[in-house]
C-alpha cells in the first residue's frame, strides 16, 4: 500500500470535525470570502450541533467565518484567514410566532423574505427591509437596517432575546422572550453589529408590529441640500409618524428628491398622506413605492455615512465637494431622517481616487458646519463613513472602517469572548 | 476609609462636595429599595466629568470599591453603597448642556432629571420619550443604567431605543466616548450593551439621547370592569386589533381601594379592575383608535369609560395609577414591590395563580401593571411588626418571580437586578449564559471594583486574557503556506 499523498491528506476533513457536525465538507473555490479561500465547510442545523462545531475548530485551531446568504458577507475587510466557514442555511426554523404577544423566535439562517410570509399569515412584520435581505443571522449580524429604520430602528432595536455560540463551543442566551426585560446584560446590542467577530448568532427572538394595510409614499423634488434638510425635518418634526424619510440623489447632475412613507389603516394613510401633501405646501408627487435611493449594483463601492441628521445639508455639500476634487459622481441615498446615507461609486472608479475620496469625506465630516448647533460640537467625532462593499483595488487602497470610538474597550471585549481571535479575525475595526 | 483616599478625593472635589461625617453619610445608606441598607465608607459629589474619572483612578489605583448614584430612586438597590467604599453621587451634575432641535438630541449631564430633559425640549415641540414613574426626581445617567421604561414605553420604547452616545469614566479612571450620537456608529455597540449594566461598567458622565416630537393629540381612556378577567381580555382584543397604545394599564380592585384611601382618585365605584389606556398620535388615527378601543372594552363587558377631555382630566385619570405603589402604605403597614413580566397572552393565568397563592397563604396581593407589556408590579402586603409575616411576604414575592420565568417572562422589566434579585439570575439564566454576561464586565472591569456584588450572584474572576496562541501565520493567512 502506497502512502496516501500529503495534499490529499491535508485536504481532507479533520475527523473532530467530520464527527461534530452531519454536514461538513471540504470548501471549494466558489466558497472565498472577498478572496480568501477557505478550507472547510461546516453546516450544522441546530445550536447544539453549532456548538459542537465550534468546540472542534477551538480544539483544532482552526479560524472560523460564519456564512448565511452572502448578500454582505464581503462587508468589513476580508478576513485574515479562513479555515472554516459555518454556513447557516441549515438552521433554518422558525422556532415559535407567538402572535398575540408580537414575537416570533427564529434560528439565525431562517431568511428575512421567508420569515415575513410566516408572518404575514397574522397580520403582523418584523419592521426590518435592509435592501439586500438575506438570514436573519446576517441582519443581526451587521445591524443591517432599511427606510423603516426612521419608525423603528435597526436590528438591534427590535431584537429582544438571542443564543450565541462562542468561539469555544460554550453555548449562552441573553434577554428571553418578553419585550420588557431587564435581567442581565443585554448581549444582544453586542452581538447585533459585530460581524461575526464574537461568536456565533444561531437563534434570535423579535419584537414584531402589526402589519399595515395601507401605504402611500410623497416625494417631493429639492433644488438644494439645504431645501432637502428642511422637507426632511418638515416630515420627521411632523405629527404625522412616518415610517420612513428617504433621500435620492443618483448624481450631482440628477434631481434631488426626498420620499415619505406614510403606513396605517386606509382611512388613516389617506388622512396623513392628505396633510403631509399639504404640510409640503402641496408640491410633492404620489409614488408607488419609497425609494430606497439604489443606484443597480455595478460591484463598486459603497459607504455607509452616518450623521446628526440636523447636518444632512452640510454632509450632502461635503459629499458632493470631496467627490469633485477627485472626479468622483457619487450616488447618494438613504434614511435623511435617521442620520444614515449610503454614497455609492461606481466599479470603474481609480482606487487612489476612492481612497483620498473616502479619506477626505472622513476629515470634511469630522468638522460640522459653522454656525452648527452647540450639541453637535461636544462630541469628539459626531458623523463617520464607513466601507461596506468595494472591489478588492479599492477594498486594498481604503482604510474600510476609519476612525471609531471606544476602540480600546472594543478590543477588550474581543479578547474576553475570542481569546485566540479565531472568529472573523481581521474583519473589523481596529483590526479585530 | 483609607486617609490618604480620603485627603486625594477632597483634593479633587473640594471639601464641600465630599462627606466623610458619619450623621451624613447615612443619609446615602440605601436608594428607592429601602430592604437593602449600608453606610457609604465615602461621599464624594463631583461637578465635572473630569472629577468623577480622577476619583475613580484614585479608587483604582487604591483598589477601593466605588459605586455611582444619581438620585437614588432605584427599586433594586443597584445603588447601594459599599461600607469599605466610595459612593459617587452625580446629583451636582445637572446641566442640560445643548439641545439640537434640528437633530432631535440633546446632551445632558447625568445628574439631570428625567423631566428636565423633556421641559427642555417642549419649546421645539420634541420630549424625551422614557418616562418611568420617578421622572420628576430620577437622573438620567441613572435611566441608562437601568435602561429605564415607563408607562409609554409599550409605544415608544426604553431608554435603549433612545441613547445614541455616552461619554464614561471607565473603570481604570479613563474619560472616553462610547458612540459618536448618530445611532449608527462604526464597530460594537457599546452604547448598547453598557445601557442597563446597573452601574458595574464605569460612570457615565454626559449622555446623547433622541428627542421624540410631541405628539399631536392625546386622549386616555379609564374603563371599569367586574373582573380582572375581563379587563385582561380587552387588553388581548386591543393588541391583536392592531392598534398601538402609548400606554395600557391596569389596577385590580386592592389597588383600587388604596389609591381610592390615598388620593381620592374616584374610580368608578364597585370595580374589580380599572384600565387605562391612552392613545396617542395624529388627531384622526386617535379618534378612530379611540372608538374602537371605547367599542372592544365594552365588547369585554366594561360597564363604564370615561374619557378624558384636557390636561386636568386626564391627569385625574392618571392620578390613582401613580400615586398606587405609596397608596398601599394606607391600606397596609408595609409592602413589596415586586417587578416581573410575562408574556402578555399569559396574563390571565398568572393573575389567577397569583390570587391562588395569595388565598393559599392569607397574604393580601395587590396588582397593578402595565398590561400592554405584561409587566407585573404586584404589591404584596405585610404587616413588619407581626412575627413572620416578612419572611412570609418575601417568600410569596419570590414564588410570583418563579412564575414569571415559568411562563417565559423575566424577573425584573423596569427595576433591574441590582442588590435585591442577583440570587434569582441563575433561575433565568444558566451558568454559561451568565458566564459569558460577565465576559463583558470583564473587559470593561477587569479588577472588579464598579459596583460590585450587584447583577450576578457570583462574581467571575476574570484573570489574565490568554495571549494570541492561535493567530495565524502571516504566510498562512496570505496563503503562501499550508499548515496542516
Amino acid at each position: 500500500m502506497t502512502p496516501p499523498d500529503s495534499r490529499t491528506t491535508a485536504r481532507a476533513v479533520p475527523a473532530e470535525l467530520a464527527s461534530a457536525c452531519t454536514q461538513v465538507a471540504l470548501a471549494s473555490q466558489a466558497d472565498a470570502i472577498a478572496g480568501r479561500a477557505a478550507r472547510y465547510l461546516a453546516a450544522p442545523a441546530s445550536t447544539a450541533e453549532a456548538a459542537a462545531v465550534l468546540k472542534a475548530a477551538a480544539d483544532l485551531a482552526l479560524t472560523v467565518v460564519p456564512r448565511g446568504t452572502r448578500s454582505r458577507l464581503d462587508w468589513g475587510r476580508p478576513p485574515s484567514a479562513c479555515d472554516l466557514i459555518v454556513d447557516t442555511s441549515r438552521l433554518n426554523s422558525v422556532l415559535e410566532h407567538a402572535a398575540g404577544d408580537l414575537v416570533v423566535s427564529v434560528q439565525a439562517g431562517v431568511q428575512l423574505a421567508d420569515l415575513a410570509e410566516v408572518l404575514a399569515k397574522a397580520g403582523q412584520r418584523l419592521a426590518l427591509d435592509p435592501p439586500a435581505g438575506g438570514t436573519i443571522g446576517g441582519v443581526v449580524a451587521t445591524n443591517a437596517a432599511g427606510p423603516l429604520r426612521f419608525r423603528y430602528g435597526a436590528p438591534r432595536d427590535l431584537l429582544i432575546g438571542i443564543t450565541i455560540v462562542r468561539a469555544d463551543g460554550t453555548v449562552a442566551r441573553s434577554g428571553g422572550k418578553v419585550v420588557k426585560n431587564v435581567a442581565g446584560y443585554d448581549l444582544g446590542k453586542l452581538f447585533a453589529g459585530s460581524y461575526g467577530t464574537l461568536g456565533l448568532i444561531t437563534e434570535a427572538t423579535f419584537r414584531l408590529h402589526p402589519k399595515p394595510a395601507a401605504a402611500a409614499t410623497l416625494t417631493l423634488d429639492c433644488p438644494d441640500p439645504q431645501s432637502a434638510q428642511a422637507a426632511a425635518q418638515a416630515m420627521a418634526s411632523s405629527p404625522l409618524a412616518p415610517s420612513a424619510i428617504e433621500l435620492d440623489w443618483p448624481s450631482a447632475a440628477a434631481p434631488l428628491t426626498v420620499s415619505v412613507l406614510l403606513e396605517g389603516s386606509q382611512d388613516s394613510v389617506t388622512d396623513r398622506t392628505g396633510r403631509m401633501r399639504a404640510l409640503l405646501e402641496d408640491q410633492a408627487t404620489a409614488r408607488d413605492t419609497v425609494s430606497r435611493g439604489n443606484a443597480p449594483t455595478d460591484s463598486g463601492t459603497v459607504l455607509r455615512v452616518a450623521f446628526w441628521p440636523g447636518q444632512l445639508a452640510s454632509v450632502l455639500d461635503v459629499i458632493r465637494m470631496t467627490g469633485a476634487d477627485e472626479g468622483l459622481d457619487p450616488a447618494i441615498g438613504g434614511s435623511a431622517a435617521a442620520g444614515v446615507l449610503h454614497v455609492r461609486l461606481g466599479a470603474a472608479a481609480p482606487a487612489a481616487n476612492v481612497a483620498r475620496f473616502v479619506d477626505a469625506l472622513r476629515v470634511g465630516l469630522g468638522s460640522p458646519a459653522e454656525g452648527a448647533d452647540d450639541a453637535v460640537r461636544l462630541l469628539p467625532s459626531p458623523a463617520s463613513a464607513l466601507v461596506l462593499e468595494a472591489p478588492p483595488n479599492v477594498r486594498a487602497a481604503v482604510d474600510v472602517w476609519g476612525p471609531v470610538p471606544g476602540l480600546a474597550l472594543m478590543h477588550a471585549v474581543k479578547d474576553q469572548f475570542d481569546p485566540e481571535h479565531r472568529m472573523s479575525p481581521g474583519r473589523f475595526a481596529g483590526g479585530i | 476609609m483609607d486617609d490618604k483616599v480620603v485627603s486625594r478625593l477632597t483634593e479633587i472635589c473640594g471639601a464641600d462636595d465630599v462627606i466623610t461625617d458619619p450623621q451624613q453619610l447615612r443619609t446615602y445608606e440605601c436608594d428607592g429599595l429601602t430592604a437593602h441598607r449600608c453606610s457609604p465608607g465615602l461621599v464624594v459629589l463631583p461637578r465635572s466629568a473630569e472629577q468623577i474619572a480622577a476619583v475613580v483612578a484614585e479608587c483604582a489605583a487604591r483598589q477601593v470599591p466605588f459605586v455611582a448614584r444619581g438620585s437614588g430612586t432605584g427599586l433594586s438597590g443597584g445603588a447601594l453603597p459599599r461600607a469599605d467604599g466610595v459612593l459617587i453621587v452625580t446629583a451636582k451634575m445637572r446641566r442640560i448642556l445643548a439641545i439640537d432641535p434640528a437633530s432631535r438630541r440633546a446632551v445632558v449631564e447625568p445628574g439631570v432629571t428625567n423631566l428636565a430633559v423633556s421641559k427642555a425640549a417642549e419649546p421645539y415641540g420634541l420630549f424625551y420619550a422614557p418616562d418611568p414613574s420617578s421622572q420628576i426626581v430620577c437622573s438620567v445617567g441613572g435611566n441608562v443604567a437601568e435602561n429605564s421604561g415607563g408607562a409609554h414605553c409599550l409605544k415608544h420604547g426604553f431608554t435603549t431605543h433612545h441613547v445614541t452616545g455616552l461619554q464614561i469614566v471607565t473603570p481604570q479612571g479613563e474619560l472616553t466616548w462610547l458612540g459618536d450620537g448618530t445611532g449608527a456608529a462604526p464597530g460594537y455597540d457599546l452604547v448598547g450593551a453598557f445601557t442597563g449594566s446597573e452601574g458595574t461598567l464605569g460612570i457615565v458622565t454626559k449622555i446623547v439621547v433622541k428627542l421624540t416630537p410631541i405628539p399631536e393629540t392625546v386622549t386616555t381612556l379609564l374603563a371599569a370592569f367586574t373582573s380582572m378577567g375581563a379587563g385582561g381580555a380587552a387588553v388581548s382584543a386591543i393588541i391583536g386589533s392592531g392598534i398601538v397604545p402609548g400606554a395600557i394599564e391596569m389596577m385590580d380592585a386592592l389597588a383600587i381601594e388604596a389609591a381610592e384611601a390615598a388620593v381620592a382618585c374616584r374610580y368608578p365605584e364597585g370595580a374589580g379592575a380599572v384600565l387605562i389606556v391612552e392613545l396617542d398620535g395624529a388627531e384622526a388615527d386617535v379618534a378612530r383608535e379611540t372608538a374602537a378601543v371605547r367599542e372592544i372594552c365594552e365588547a369585554e363587558g366594561a360597564y363604564e369609560i370615561r374619557a378624558a377631555r384636557d390636561a386636568a382630566e386626564r391627569a385625574a385619570i392618571w392620578t390613582g395609577r401613580k400615586s398606587a405603589f405609596a397608596a398601599v402604605g394606607r391600606i397596609s403597614p408595609a409592602y413589596i414591590v415586586q417587578d416581573g413580566v410575562v408574556p402578555r397572552t399569559a396574563l390571565p393565568k398568572v393573575l389567577d395563580r397569583i390570587s391562588e397563592l395569595s388565598a393559599q397563604t392569607g397574604i393580601r396581593v395587590a396588582n397593578v401593571f402595565h398590561a400592554g407589556d405584561g409587566n407585573l408590579h404586584p404589591l404584596v402586603l405585610f404587616d413588619d411588626k407581626a412575627a413572620g409575616e416578612q419572611e412570609a411576604a418575601e417568600e410569596l414575592s419570590g414564588a410570583i418571580l418563579d412564575l414569571c420565568i415559568e411562563h417565559g417572562g423575566s424577573i425584573t422589566g423596569e427595576h433591574g437586578v441590582g442588590a435585591d434579585k442577583s440570587r434569582y439570575m441563575p433561575k433565568m439564566f444558566g451558568a454559561d449564559d451568565l458566564d459569558t454576561m460577565q465576559l463583558l464586565r470583564c473587559a470593561f472591569d477587569p479588577a472588579g471594583l464598579c459596583n460590585p456584588g450587584k447583577v450576578f450572584p457570583t462574581p467571575r474572576l476574570c484573570g489574565e486574557v490568554p495571549g494570541v496562541r492561535h493567530a495565524p501565520h502571516p504566510l498562512v493567512a496570505s496563503g503562501v503556506i499550508d499548515q496542516f
